[in-house]
């Protein structure tokens, strides 16, 4: 069972663990990652970010699947956010749930790299000085992360 | 047929629309010559697609490369390498 959604409202991610775990006793670990949006040395006013509605749904979708495939996983959770927003904010959750810690940390792992380069987001940058500032660029770091997933 | 062309990021600000009905010609076969083609008609979409190499596309909102057949698409997306997370 997966969560997945597309938002541009914040989330708890407390509450999201909570939400995923309740009532069960089957999950012995839970690992949660949350991106935020960084300041740039203080240059940054916001991020806006723009996504592919229903493209960025069914890509998600495929990862977790992909991820289902791989591990052993009890449940995944999801959240990306859309639109501006300010340093310190958060961007994105992924939770993943299973037995034990090895498949949970490999899976959110796995689902953060392929999120970063494979589901249909992009990150423009508004800086404090009023400037609307360039789109961010891909790194070649986060392609060659994915080459440590193929088989 | 005609097609319904999508555009994202600084794809979609070089060409200055978020999307379009388009009729490829004939001998427009795949993702990569749709790119040519598209590249050819004004100075905006030149300046959109100058590094064709770099550009993504996606077909019926599913990734596509650049030598991925066109025929019996919907919709076709063209936008920069994604920055998500």
């Amino acid at each position: 069972m997966a969560k997945i959604s597309i938002q541009t409202v914040d989330f708890d991610a407390a509450a999201e663990s909570a939400l995923l775990s309740a009532g069960r006793a089957d999950i012995g670990a839970l690992v949660s990652f949350i991106g935020l949006c960084r300041d740039e040395g203080g240059t940054l006013a916001a991020l806006e970010l723009e996504h592919y509605p229903g493209m960025a749904e069914d890509e998600l979708e495929r990862l977790v699947s992909e991820a289902q495939q791989r591990w052993d996983l009890k449940g995944i959770t999801i959240i990306h956010r859309y639109g501006k927003i300010a340093p310190g904010e958060q961007i994105v959750l992924v939770i993943a749930a299973s037995s034990h810690r090895g498949d949970a940390f490999a899976a959110a792992d796995f689902l953060m790299d392929y999120l970063k380069s494979r589901a249909p987001f992009w990150k423009k940058e508004h800086r404090k000085d009023g400037t609307s500032g360039e789109w961010v660029e891909a790194k070649d770091a986060d392609e060659a992360s994915l080459k440590r997933w193929e088989t | 047929m005609s097609v319904k062309l999508v555009y994202f990021a600084w794809v979609r600000e070089r060409i200055g629309k978020a999307d379009e009905l388009f009729e490829p010609p004939a001998n427009v076969k795949t993702i990569g010559e749709l790119i040519a083609h598209l590249a050819a008609r004004d100075e905006a979409y030149a300046y959109a697609f100058e590094r064709a190499p770099f550009i993504r596309a996606a077909i019926d909102r599913k990734h596509a490369k650049h030598d991925t057949p066109i025929l019996g698409a919907h919709e076709i997306a063209f936008f920069p390498p994604m920055t998500g997370g």
